[in-house]
């Protein structure tokens, strides 16, 4: 038993390729049972989001594991050439499969490396898999510990911590600023697609109020009305910035909408409180000399995309403290993992003697003529007994052996010994749990 | 007296190796800051994870400095038989191991370990200035007069403490508004607190510290009306001193209650009030 992970991601295919694989939640449930359906797939669960798809599948035979998921993916996209897919398709196997799937869940393998959306993308693949029936007792396992490691390297780690979205990071300066945000005034000039995004990273802190002034004031009072805003007439600007502490500016006009006199004004009135110029519109329209004023800030898009990349810094020192959480959980967990290589050894040995135990027992029955219900089962009785002790010790031995160094030696020892290969278990202990015909 | 001055170094040494553990973590955040062009992070893993470890190695040093501290400054009591802290050798040690104390306080409430790359090299530099100066014992008489004393002394020092706070406060607010007005936003930044809450910082620290002056300047001049017959002599600095931070203050708050005195102006204000509230060391005796 192994677990494989066959994919792409921004990494080996570009946009033009993911689109073809990328499935919908829609069609995830019809994709994972036409998987299952496939021969040596025991167990498989689809990742599939913007940047990556991946199959995760639990199979017996590795390589033959390997070759159905790799034409599953052909039959995604028949008119590919198959050279040019098997090329941008990444393979990953036992441990490094694990290592791969913890990475990808902690946002280590992310285009912005510690992204928190992953995590909950990965948490819904296997959701759809556990609703398709397509998991069993191995994914079902890997999948809660990749859980369980991500929200490690998420407390241990400070790889969430630091913002990389132009919105995100205005946030986080408004706090190193105001401290916790829900005191705070907010005046929104403009109502564009941008200053809508970046009110709402600062609704969602609970501030105090939220202004809306636009040229347009009909859609200052429509973007008021989604985001449970007050509407204010552009001329009503400069009044209202003495009432807020944080103003967003992303207005789109061709001049300066705050000069350097208004805000001298502004200052003046608001005593020494301190005040939050945000300018993401291009070109600027707040006049960059006012960030020169006491205890006035002023931050344009440029200067919150070098917070940005501070930040990614940050976050690239952080993940390998992250990588090190990673290896250590992924080389614990493939203990339990290598433990199953003697999983269907085991199972094959137990039917093995039962197989012969029976046929025997048929035979000497048939020659022994009719016998009561007690002495019957006491043949029953001696003959498991028989069978299950002498099978104690090598069944004993195969499980503790497994995890070490030549656990596979020791397997491919018993499985000689007692001839189990010729009748190969793939046929005869089909476990799948649906989905198969 | 062996014991105590024994107590006395050790402290010095814990201090002195808490400052610097302190200061260069304050270096690595700075160094970490200005070279964040490191290809692969690998450098500023190594710093931060050695900031982290200096930090923890620092706080278990200054722990076991105030203990020492603590223990000398009991046996001093111990052998004066009293609390009088009216050298400036005494002053100056009692007022290092409050400011140490009250930086551990704030440290478990608010875990922001970076008070400490303020706090312990202003104890240092007062330990160090009270070890420059002779360790005798006067021979006071366990009086009224002198119980009153020690609790002026203490309470005055204790409202002096509360003003390095806000001093404390007002440099990294300070600090912290240069960093956010340069746009230089490394570690330094990202483990100073919020503006608002230094701000907040400095203003509790002067509202804890005005009062416990007030009552240490009464309870000055009833151990005054004891020992000379007059609240209040026109010839002593020391007194005038007193009644110049005590006004300074006064008018701080008054202007953070009434004017909207706040920020910038306050945190500049917190730090020329302590430099002042200082001069009155210089008027104590020396030994």
């Amino acid at each position: 038993m192994n677990v494989v992970v066959v994919g792409l991601n921004h990494r080996t295919a570009a946009i033009s390729m993911r689109e073809r694989f990328s499935l919908p939640d829609e069609k995830i449930g019809e994709a994972l049972c036409r998987l299952q359906a496939h021969p040596h797939i025991e167990e498989n669960v689809i990742l599939s989001t913007c940047n990556r798809v991946e199959i995760y599948a639990a199979v017996k035979e590795t390589a033959l594991g390997i070759a159905s998921v790799r034409r599953f993916f052909l039959e995604m996209a028949p008119d590919l050439p198959e050279n040019t897919l098997l090329g941008s398709l990444y393979i990953y196997t036992g441990g490094s499969g694990l290592q791969h799937l913890f990475r990808v869940a902690s946002g280590l393998d992310s285009l912005v490396i510690g992204e928190p959306q992953i995590l909950g993308q990965v948490k819904d693949a296997f959701e759809h898999a556990l609703r398709h029936k397509t998991t069993g007792v191995i994914l079902n396992r890997v999948f809660k510990k990749t859980l369980s490691v991500a929200k490690r390297v998420r407390t241990e780690t400070r790889i969430c911590e630091h913002a990389v979205s132009i919105s995100y990071a205005a946030v986080q300066l408004a706090k190193k600023v105001f401290g916790q945000l829900n005191t705070c005034a907010v005046l929104l000039i403009g109502a564009g697609e941008m200053a809508e995004l970046a009110a709402r990273h600062f609704m969602s802190q609970s501030v105090q109020t939220l202004c809306i002034a636009n040229r347009n004031y009909e859609r200052a009072v429509a973007l008021a009305q989604t985001l449970g805003g007050i509407p204010i007439p552009l001329e009503h600007m400069r009044d209202q910035m003495v009432e807020s502490d944080i103003v967003l500016c992303s207005a789109g006009a061709s001049h300066y909408l705050i000069d350097v006199s208004d805000v001298l004004q502004v200052i003046k009135m608001r005593g020494n409180r301190p005040i939050f110029f945000i300018d993401i519109s291009v070109p600027r329209n707040i006049d960059p000399e006012i960030h020169t004023l006491d205890n006035v800030f002023l931050y344009d898009i440029d200067d919150l995309n070098l917070a940005i990349e501070t930040h990614l810094r940050l976050r690239q020192a952080e993940a390998l403290k992250a990588e090190v959480i990673i290896s250590e959980e992924a080389e614990r967990f493939s203990l339990w993992f290598k433990s199953l290589a003697a999983v269907p050894t085991i199972t094959a040995l137990r039917d093995h003697a039962e197989s012969i135990r029976k046929a025997e027992l048929e035979k000497v029955l048939g020659k022994m003529g009719m016998l009561t219900a007690t002495q019957r089962e006491a043949v029953e009785w001696l003959t498991t007994s028989i069978v299950n002790k002498l099978l104690h010790h090598p069944l004993t031995a195969i499980k503790e052996e497994s995890t070490s160094p030549n656990g596979s030696m020791v397997i491919e020892t018993a499985r000689k010994l007692f001839h189990l290969d010729p009748a190969s278990p793939v046929e005869t202990h089909e476990r799948s749990e649906g989905g198969a015909p | 007296m062996i014991a105590s001055a024994f107590f006395f170094k050790a402290v010095l040494l814990c201090y002195f190796a808490g400052t610097a553990l302190f200061s260069f973590d304050l270096w690595q955040e700075r160094h970490r800051r200005q070279n964040p062009s490191d290809p692969n992070g690998v450098s500023s893993e190594e710093e931060n994870h050695a900031a982290t470890r200096s930090q923890r190695l620092a706080l278990w040093v200054t722990a076991a400095g105030v203990l020492c501290h603590t223990a000398a400054l009991i046996l001093r009591i111990g052998a004066a038989g009293e609390v009088p802290f009216t050298s400036l050798r005494e002053a100056l040690s009692f007022f290092s191991w409050a400011v140490v104390i009250v930086f551990f306080w704030v440290e478990k409430r608010y875990r922001i370990y970076i008070v400490g790359s303020f706090a312990l090299p202003l104890a240092f530099l007062f330990l160090v200035s009270a070890s420059a100066l002779p360790n005798e014992i006067r021979n006071v008489h366990l009086t009224l007069m002198g119980t009153w004393l020690g609790i002026h002394t203490t309470l005055s020092l204790l409202g002096i403490v509360a003003f390095a706070m806000a001093f404390i406060a007002g440099l990294m607010y300070l600090l912290q508004e240069r960093l956010l007005k340069s746009k230089r936003l490394g570690s330094l930044y990202h483990n100073l607190p919020s503006l608002s809450m230094l701000d907040q910082w400095n203003q509790q620290a002067i509202l804890v510290g005005f009062p416990l002056l007030t009552l240490g300047m009464i309870t000055g001049a009833m151990w005054s009306e004891y020992a000379t017959g007059a609240f209040w002599s026109l010839d002593h600095p020391k007194q005038w001193i007193a009644i110049g931070i005590w006004i300074f203050y006064f008018v701080v708050l008054q202007g953070r209650i009434n004017a909207g005195l706040r920020a910038r102006k306050a945190a500049r204000l917190a730090i020329l009030g302590f430099l002042g509230a200082m001069l009155i060391f210089l008027t104590l005796r020396p030994a």
